[in-house]
């Protein structure tokens, strides 16, 4: 179906002079998880050509691709077959070869055989710079795991996955999402290798400030479905949180109820979502902020209304910026599909790299990648017919 | 005895049929594992249960338990359900 595209608004693609820092020229490696296997795009020095390199596991579901930036050549895969179990690949030639894990991420075995099995790996996150080959997953069910050896083997990580607490508040399969309630959003602070929290899809977003040895939720001010109580941890739904790289103590939150804000040492999330225009709403599953700028952070909303097609609304899609906190929202589409586009973004699948302007990237569930040189000012489709795309990375090669 | 892997595992054994030594279903799961290592997590989950739509049969007769006994002579056929887009 052909479809018009908006143009930039002119004027618009400015930003503050004042945002300009000395970058070395770095190249884009953009790691790009589906369905259906992995590819991997290595851009030119201006972003504008992308050499295709995949698929590499063609069939397997890859819910997550991630680079190590400790040493920018390691990268980690997590995948699964449609029957098989799931498993974690490595390579550490950056995908010229590919060796699987000796353990993979796995659930304690229960006495009685009923304990929980691991049905996938959902999201990696490295460790810090301090403990190179220290890597963390989350899993479906919700699981938290370590790696100290770069990936090869796994263990199970904190208190949380056998707590009769956390069991609680993880509810029941029926509770999750339709492909199985998820453990996302694992962040290390900078600052701090033993601050950290996660996010569960159901059960609110949790810190822990002892290394991992215990974990409290963080869930105040967040909303959940109208008619349920939000004490009640199981109701919350956080679907994606990022942590401020220029500001570790602010958060962001893109939940099933809105978009939210945190400020450290506060405990209260701020539902700064409530400034989007009514019409669009403020549900989504991606959260994306800028790497130098606390104040800037980027949404791309999907319909949330009746029966949640969580599609683009109206089939208009956009994304919208906030470059103070969340007080306005601006919509940014030039470039995007002007009608009759009904796709929608998951939660991993769109990032943003360190450049300035920075570069933002995202996947949508009909296989198109799409990026903007210019922080959302201007869009352009840079590859079309891939699998349901379920992640996008974008790292940064000297 | 000898054993077929369905496509989706060859990646593992670079062959259809390979041999595998073993009393239970168990056993010989756990000899293939030795010899190519990862294979049986990807039919065996971590509290010891068949993975669901992988299927193993000996003489025609499906096995559920890792426990079934097993003959060396037997031919044990591993088959992989493939179902959806």
């Amino acid at each position: 179906m052909a479809t018009k595209t908006r143009k930039a608004v002119p004027g618009a693609a400015k930003r503050p002079a004042a945002r300009k820092v000395p970058v070395k020229p770095r190249r884009v490696l953009l790691l790009v998880a589906t369905r259906k296997g992995a590819w991997l795009l290595h851009g030119d020095a201006a972003r504008r050509s992308w050499r295709v390199d995949g698929p590499h596991f063609l069939g397997h579901i890859v819910n997550h691709l991630v680079l190590d930036p400790r040493d920018g050549r390691t990268l980690l895969a997590a995948t699964k077959t449609g029957h098989l179990g799931p498993t974690v690949f490595q390579s550490t030639d950056r995908g010229r070869t590919w060796k699987e894990a000796a353990r993979p991420p796995a659930f304690a075995k229960a006495a009685d055989g009923k304990g929980r099995v691991v049905d996938h790996t959902f999201w990696l996150t490295p460790g810090p710079a301090s403990e190179p080959g220290v890597w963390y997953a989350g899993t479906s069910p919700q699981g938290l795991f370590r790696s100290d050896d770069g990936g090869v083997t796994w263990s199970p990580f904190s208190h949380i996955n056998d707590d009769p607490k956390y069991i609680e508040w993880m509810g029941s399969v029926q509770d999750g999402t339709p492909d199985g309630p998820k453990l996302h959003s694992i962040i290390i602070d900078p600052r701090d290798p033993k601050h950290m929290y996660f996010g569960m899809s159901g059960g609110g977003v949790h810190e822990s400030v002892d290394g991992g040895k215990t974990f409290a939720p963080l869930v105040d001010g967040m909303q959940v479905v109208e008619g349920f109580d939000p004490a009640v941890i199981t109701f919350h739904d956080p679907h994606c949180v990022r942590l401020c790289p220029s500001q570790p103590d602010r958060l962001y939150q893109q939940n099933h109820c809105g978009i939210y804000r945190l400020d450290r040492p506060s405990r209260t999330w701020v539902h700064i979502g409530q400034s989007m225009p009514k019409k669009v709403g403020d549900v989504g599953f991606t959260m994306v902020v800028h790497p130098r700028d606390a104040d800037t952070a980027w949404v791309l909303p999907m319909d949330g209304q009746t029966v949640w097609p969580r599609t683009s609304p109206g089939g208009r899609p956009a994304v919208y910026v906030t470059r103070n906190a969340g007080k306005t929202w601006q919509r940014l589409d030039a470039g995007l599909p002007m009608e009759q586009a009904w796709w929608t973004i998951k939660r991993q699948a769109m990032t943003a790299d360190a450049r300035d302007p920075v570069g933002l990237y995202f996947g949508t569930t009909s296989g198109e990648l799409w990026m903007s040189r210019d922080e959302g000012q201007r869009w352009t489709c840079i590859a079309r017919h891939l699998p349901e795309i379920y992640a996008v990375e974008a790292a940064e090669l000297a | 005895m000898k054993v077929l892997i369905p496509s989706p595992l060859r990646p593992y054994t670079q062959r259809s049929w390979v041999e595998a030594e073993g009393s239970t279903l168990g056993a010989v799961l756990d000899d293939l594992d030795r010899q190519f290592p990862g294979i049986r997590f990807r039919m065996v989950n971590e509290q010891e249960a068949l993975r669901p739509h992988v299927r193993f049969f000996v003489k025609g007769e499906a096995l559920f338990r890792l426990s079934e006994p097993l003959q060396p002579t037997d031919e044990l056929l591993i088959v992989q359900a493939l179902s959806g887009g």
